[in-house]
């Protein structure tokens, strides 16, 4: 009953859900081109709406499809908040990699090692930005994920394995409410 | 204006410099990645922002607007690093590459008196 239902909803509605991320994406694309002409008078500007407006007709579904819009109000603020706190573990974990490098017994501290675990974030994007967060926290690279959540992670020491899956798998998955 | 500029600089040139001293002295393909890949773009984070800083010490729209093309180039660097740090070092693993471990390093150790004993 339910899903018949949507569907009845969502047949009308479809055109609308492709306009909306293409004014989205031409939004988000406008802004860039003025920024990088630099230029305002008529021609750059009638100019870069005209291939603006090319751009995000050809790749509207590319940026956001129609599903991510839905959650772009709720995700989005969160994600805003999150990058900070990733900003700050990054340089953390840039001074322990430093530590690491100068410090003269260096073979000694270092231990690379490969650890595997299953993650409970399930959609594409969450895993991506958890692969790409665990990749920018020096001492730790992502070696291989899944779209099931298996992650492989080569790490430098043992310090920086033991921080794994950790906080940062739960502040995404506050993010992205899975 | 310009020493927050001048800090922000060289604290990134020093990143980059560990970068380059861990590329050396770490053991493997894989350990040096991490320095390669990691150091290099905290390093490049850091510069930006200095030359960012320092073009924006002249305010004018111009300068703003080359602050944030700056900018900009960070934003596709934070994306596309670990991206390409991932791809390599997968790279890596389907070619058969085996990680160095410290094992490794203490089976060498031991073998290496004994070699000498025989000779």
């Amino acid at each position: 009953m339910q899903s018949q239902s949507n569907k009845r909803q969502e047949k009308p509605s479809k055109k609308f859900e492709n306009l909306l991320p293409f004014t989205l994406t031409f939004v988000l694309l406008f802004p860039v081109w003025l920024m990088l002409s630099g230029r305002f008078d008529l021609f750059h500007i009638v100019l870069g709406i005209i291939s603006c407006l090319l751009v995000s007709y050809f790749s509207w579904d590319l940026l956001f499809s129609s599903l991510a819009v839905k959650r772009i109000p709720t995700t989005l603020p969160k994600f805003t908040m999150y990058i900070p706190w990733l900003l700050y573990q990054v340089f953390l974990a840039n001074i322990h990699v430093m530590y690491l490098v100068f410090h003269p017994k260096m073979m000694e501290k270092i231990d690379p090692q490969i650890i595997k675990f299953r993650s409970r974030l399930k959609s594409d994007l969450a895993i991506t930005t958890f692969a790409n967060s665990i990749t920018l926290t020096p001492g730790t690279i992502t070696v291989y994920a899944t779209d099931f959540g298996n992650f492989e992670v080569h790490c430098i020491d043992s310090q920086s394995a033991e921080s794994l899956p950790g906080e940062m798998e739960l502040r995404i998955l506050k993010i992205f409410n899975e | 204006m310009n020493i927050v500029s001048l800090i922000l600089t060289i604290s990134g040139l020093i990143f980059f410099f560990g970068g380059a001293i861990g590329i050396i002295r770490l053991p493997d393909f894989y350990t040096r990645l991490h320095a390669a890949g990691k150091l290099d773009t905290a390093g490049l984070l850091l510069t930006m922002s200095g030359l960012a800083v320092y073009t924006v010490s002249e305010l004018s729209l111009g300068s703003l607007f080359t602050a944030a093309k700056i900018m900009f180039i960070v934003m596709l660097i934070f994306i596309t690093s670990p991206t390409a740090t991932h791809a390599i070092i997968d790279a890596g693993f389907i070619a058969g590459l085996k990680p160095w471990t410290k094992q490794d390093q203490i089976t060498a150790r031991e073998s290496e008196p004994t070699d000498s004993q025989e000779e």
